[in-house]
């Protein structure tokens, strides 16, 4: 009965410990080699602790049925003389590893780059792709396109308070310092759609500040890039674009080929193509955009997006527009 | 014990931070006639006007908005340049709320713009709210004590008071009132 028990409970445990193995947001699921070392570091320790913890818990065991050890006094001196000297031969070990692995994963060389400026702002990511020529680059939000098997060379700084990127599954985390530019370089080998997160708190809707990281091979990241850096198509009715210039979402927000030059929210020129909306609040459909205009503090109290005055009618068209930015 | 436990029990709850404000149901002074001669009627004190000014929650999204909106553009920190100085006790077109709400939506003539459907009435009311706060006319408890950028005078929240001087007929206001 009681072995039976013990072995549910270990199951139960395993069940729950591989839960977090796999998922878009697991260290334990990494899709590069930066993520991988990481990952093996972390089987390596768990191993090694796991292992002292067994054999600690054995040592009690025996203690508490044997109640009297059978050793004199000075080779009890020696059994623990050479347990201390283990314990300091693995803490040192374990230390090492990890000084091993911060070198590679912070000393690697810059190999031509992906280079990518990343803004944390109160609370949504900027992203903005860098260029030698300038008719190159582009800003986007909330979601960063990768290619597979190529240095990816991130940017990182803050515009109001200490933020920090977190996508598990590439790398560990870094902080985004207003006024400081940090650095990590990755690469990515697995394709997949990546969720990452801030993962330092900075105000009410720190929960609510994701992002995608979306890895795909170099062909179909190419065609996203040339289609990012396109001016916003010609919607097919005018009335929508009119309402966002007339009304104060242009203060804010940029769609590049027309006036809206706002740089407070994020860019909107390809909004529809992105997958989530408000920082990987809602998923990106027709009735999150329209609730999300008309009232935006309910999903995400405090933040800066204001609710705007707008008619039923507006509200659709405008909806209707924001959703064909693709 | 119990005394120090009820003022401690005080301090809690000192303001509500109101982000969600139903659409179409903050009330806003009425449209001004822009003219060089006057600030307009001089307005009743309001509602928001007097809620506005007194939260710290409302003037620090307004004092965001200052920079946000490039009000800094030509009134600089409050000093001026471009345009008028905010921190000084000389207000040509009033110094309420009201009288403040009614230049950024409005605009006023020699170049200060009109921000309507530019902003928001929140937002218009969050930059008037803050602009008093330049002038120290709003409480010390409320006003803004940090700055995202470089100093260029003290905080809001310590900065000397002033006793405004109107222009035209506007009433002198008060967040006492």
């Amino acid at each position: 009965m009681r072995r039976r028990l013990l072995a549910t409970g270990v199951l139960f445990v395993f069940a729950a410990a591989s839960g977090g193995c796999r998922g878009a947001q697991s260290a334990l699921n990494p899709h590069g080699p930066e993520a991988r070392e990481l990952a093996w570091l972390f089987w390596f320790f768990l191993a090694i602790l796991a292992a002292v913890w067994f054999a600690v818990v054995a040592a009690l065991l025996f203690a508490l049925i044997r109640r009297r050890f059978p050793v004199r006094e000075h080779s009890m001196t020696r059994i623990v003389g050479a347990l201390v000297g283990a314990t300091a031969i693995i803490l040192l070990v374990l230390t090492g590893l990890s000084y091993r692995t911060q070198s590679q994963l912070y000393g690697q060389e810059v190999t031509a780059p992906v280079t990518i400026h990343l803004t944390g702002h109160q609370w949504w990511w900027e992203i903005e792709y860098e260029s030698s020529n300038p008719s190159q680059t582009f800003t986007t939000a909330n979601e960063i396109h990768v290619p597979l098997n190529r240095q990816i060379r991130l940017k990182l700084t803050s515009s109001d308070v200490i933020h920090s990127f977190w996508v598990p599954t590439v790398f560990g985390k870094m902080d985004l310092i207003p006024g400081v530019k940090n650095e990590i370089r990755f690469t990515v080998d697995k394709p997949g759609v990546l969720r990452g997160q801030c993962a330092e708190f900075c105000g009410f809707q720190h929960a609510h500040m994701s992002l995608l990281l979306i890895a795909e091979d170099p062909a179909t990241f190419a065609k996203w890039r040339n289609s990012q850096l396109r001016s916003r198509l010609p919607p097919a009715s005018s009335e929508g674009e009119k309402i966002f210039l007339g009304k104060p979402c242009a203060t804010c927000h940029t769609i590049r080929g027309t006036p809206a030059g706002g740089r407070f929210g994020p860019d909107l020129t390809h909004f529809g193509s992105r997958k989530t909306i408000a920082a990987g609040t809602l998923l990106l459909t027709r009735g999150a955009i329209a609730g999300w205009i008309v009232d935006p503090q309910s999903t995400k109290p405090g933040a800066n997006m204001p609710a705007v005055d707008l008619t039923p009618q507006e509200t659709l068209a405008l909806t209707d527009y924001l959703e064909g930015l693709r | 014990m119990i005394l120090t436990a009820s003022v401690l029990a005080v301090g809690c709850e000192r303001e509500d931070r109101i982000f969600r404000t139903p659409p179409g149901e903050i009330p806003a002074p009425p449209r001004v006639q822009v003219t060089s001669l006057s600030p307009g009627p001089a307005p009743a004190p309001s509602e928001p006007g007097r809620k506005y000014q007194r939260n710290a929650y409302q003037l620090s999204q307004g004092k965001q908005l200052f920079r946000v909106m490039n009000c800094n553009g030509c009134h600089s920190t409050g000093g001026g340049g471009m345009g008028p100085a905010l921190m000084n006790d000389h207000w040509i077109y009033g110094s309420s709320i009201e009288n403040i709400f009614s230049t950024i939506r409005d605009g006023r003539p020699n170049g200060m713009p009109s921000f309507r459907n530019r902003a928001t009435t929140e937002q218009i009311w969050q930059l008037a709210a803050y602009v008093r706060s330049v002038a120290a006319l709003v409480p010390r408890d409320a006003a803004p004590g940090r700055d995202d950028g470089l100093w260029t005078r003290p905080a809001e929240n310590r900065l000397p008071r002033t006793h405004p001087d109107n222009g035209g007929n506007a009433a002198a206001a008060d967040w006492r009132d």
